[in-house]
C-alpha cells in the first residue's frame, strides 16, 4: 500500500521533471509563443521633488525631456510588464545628474489589449525584424522592438524632442532598437545601442488578435532604415 | 533471426527512452544550475591562471545564485561578450548600478554606472578586455558567478568575494540617497 503510493509520487514527480526539462529547452532553443499585454487607461502624475530644484525653470527643463513624448493627463498606453506595481508605477530618470523621481497613478482601467506572437530562437536578425529582447535598464522584463541598424550601420540617433539631427554609427555586436511608435517608444534612442546578448528570440507570426492574424507587416518607419 | 530482431527492438526502444529522459535533464541543469568552464587568458591574473599560458583553469559557474540577476560588489562572474556574442568572459564586479568609479583608460575620468548596469574589471590591469573599454555592461548579459575553481587538484579552492580597496567605488547608491547630489 505505502509502496504503492511511494512509487506513484516518485513517477509523477519523474514525469514533471522530465517534461519540465523538455518545455525548457523547446522554448530556449526552438521557440514559442508570447503574450505581450497593454493597458489602455487615464493616468496622473505625481512629482515627489527633490530639495535642490530651488528654481522651476530647471525642473521645466528636465520634465520637458522626459515627457515631450510621454504626455501626462490623457489617455495613454503602458507596457503590461509594469502591471505588477499595481496602481502606482514610478519611474526614475537617471540619464540626468540628479535624478527625479515621479509616480503615475492609473485613475481608470480602460481596455486591456492582449497580442500572442510565436516567436522563433536565434540571437541573429536582420534589420526590420521584431525582436524580443532582455531591457538593457531591466534584466527581468523584456521589450520588443524592431531592429533598425546592425553593427557597423550609421543610423540617426536623435531623440524626437531634439530639433538637431545627429548621426551615430553602431559598435560592434550591437544593434539599434526601435519601437515602430516613434512619438511613444522608449528605446535605442534613449538607452543606446543593445547587445546582441540581450536578444532572445525574433517574432514572426501574430496569433491573437484573430483580426490581425498572419505574418507580421514592414515597418511604417522605412526611412529611419540605414542604406548603408 | 526472429529471437535476435527482438532483441534489437527492445534495446533500441530503452535507447530512444533514455536519451529523450537524458539530454534533457542535463541541458537543463547546464542552464539553470550549474556548469564548469575552462578560463583562457591573462585577464584574470592572479585570481585565475597564475601560471600563464601553459596552465588553464577549470571553475564551476553557478546559474542558479544569479537567477535574479543579484550580484555583490567583488564576485567573479561571467558574462556574454557585449562585442561578440558568441564568446563570454570572466570578470570580477567592481561597482552596481549606482555607483561612481574610477575609471582606468576610460574615455571619461569618472562613470557613473546606470540603472540595470554593472561595472566589471579584469585582475590583471593592462591586459584586461573590460568595462575599461567597453563601458558598462547590462545585467542581462550576466551567465553565471564562478564560485570553485575544480581542476588543477593542487589549485582546488572556494573563489572569495573580495574587492581591492583601491577599486572601491567613489560614491555608492546608499550614499547617493541621502547625500545631497
Amino acid at each position: 500500500m505505502l509502496r504503492g503510493v511511494l512509487g506513484k509520487t516518485f513517477r509523477l514527480v519523474g514525469y514533471t521533471i522530465q517534461y519540465g526539462c523538455i518545455a525548457h529547452c523547446a522554448f530556449e532553443y526552438v521557440g514559442g509563443v508570447v503574450m505581450t499585454c497593454w493597458l489602455l487607461c487615464r493616468v496622473e502624475l505625481i512629482l515627489e521633488l527633490p530639495a535642490y530644484y530651488e528654481s522651476s525653470s530647471k525642473l521645466e527643463e528636465h520634465l520637458l525631456d522626459f515627457l515631450s513624448f510621454k504626455p501626462a493627463q490623457m489617455i495613454y498606453i503602458l507596457k503590461g510588464f509594469q502591471l505588477k506595481f499595481k496602481n502606482c508605477l514610478s519611474f526614475s530618470v537617471l540619464d540626468h545628474q540628479w535624478s527625479l523621481q515621479f509616480k503615475i497613478q492609473i485613475l481608470f482601467l480602460q481596455k486591456i489589449l492582449v497580442d500572442i506572437f510565436m516567436v522563433s530562437k536565434g540571437k541573429f536578425c536582420h534589420r526590420g525584424d521584431i525582436v524580443i529582447a532582455k531591457s538593457p535598464s531591466d534584466p527581468k522584463s523584456n521589450i520588443c522592438k524592431r531592429v533598425i541598424g546592425l553593427e557597423g550601420d550609421k543610423i540617426l540617433s536623435s531623440s524626437p524632442s531634439v530639433f538637431f539631427k545627429s548621426h551615430s554609427y553602431v559598435p560592434t555586436g550591437h544593434v539599434w532598437l526601435e519601437g515602430d511608435n516613434l512619438q511613444n517608444s522608449t528605446d535605442s534612442r534613449y538607452y543606446g545601442p543593445v547587445p546582441y546578448g540581450l536578444i532572445r528570440g525574433r517574432i514572426f507570426f501574430k496569433i491573437w488578435p484573430l483580426s490581425d492574424f498572419g505574418f507580421l507587416r514592414d515597418s511604417p518607419n522605412g526611412h529611419r532604415f540605414s542604406d548603408d | 533471426m526472429a529471437l535476435s530482431q527482438g532483441w534489437m527492438k527492445r534495446y533500441f526502444k530503452a535507447f530512444c527512452k533514455g536519451f529523450f529522459v537524458a539530454v534533457p535533464v542535463a541541458v537543463t541543469f547546464l542552464d539553470r544550475v550549474a556548469c564548469v568552464a575552462r578560463v583562457e587568458g591573462a585577464s584574470m591574473q592572479p585570481s585565475l591562471n597564475p601560471g600563464g599560458s601553459q596552465s588553464s583553469d577549470v571553475v564551476l559557474l553557478n546559474h542558479w545564485k544569479v537567477r535574479n540577476f543579484e550580484v555583490q560588489r567583488g564576485d567573479i562572474v561571467s558574462l556574454v561578450s557585449p562585442k561578440n556574442p558568441e564568446q563570454k568572459i570572466i570578470k570580477r564586479v567592481i561597482a552596481l548600478e549606482g555607483d561612481i568609479v574610477k575609471t582606468m583608460g576610460h574615455k571619461n575620468r569618472y562613470v557613473k554606472v546606470p540603472r540595470g548596469h554593472i561595472w566589471v574589471e579584469g585582475d590583471h590591469h593592462g591586459h584586461s578586455f573590460d568595462s575599461n573599454s567597453f563601458g558598462p555592461v547590462s545585467l542581462g548579459l550576466l551567465h553565471g558567478h564562478a564560485t570553485h575553481i575544480l581542476w588543477p587538484p593542487e589549485r582546488w579552492q572556494k573563489l572569495e568575494s573580495v574587492l581591492p580597496p583601491e577599486r572601491l567605488p567613489i560614491q555608492s547608491e546608499e550614499d547617493c540617497l541621502h547625500g545631497s547630489p
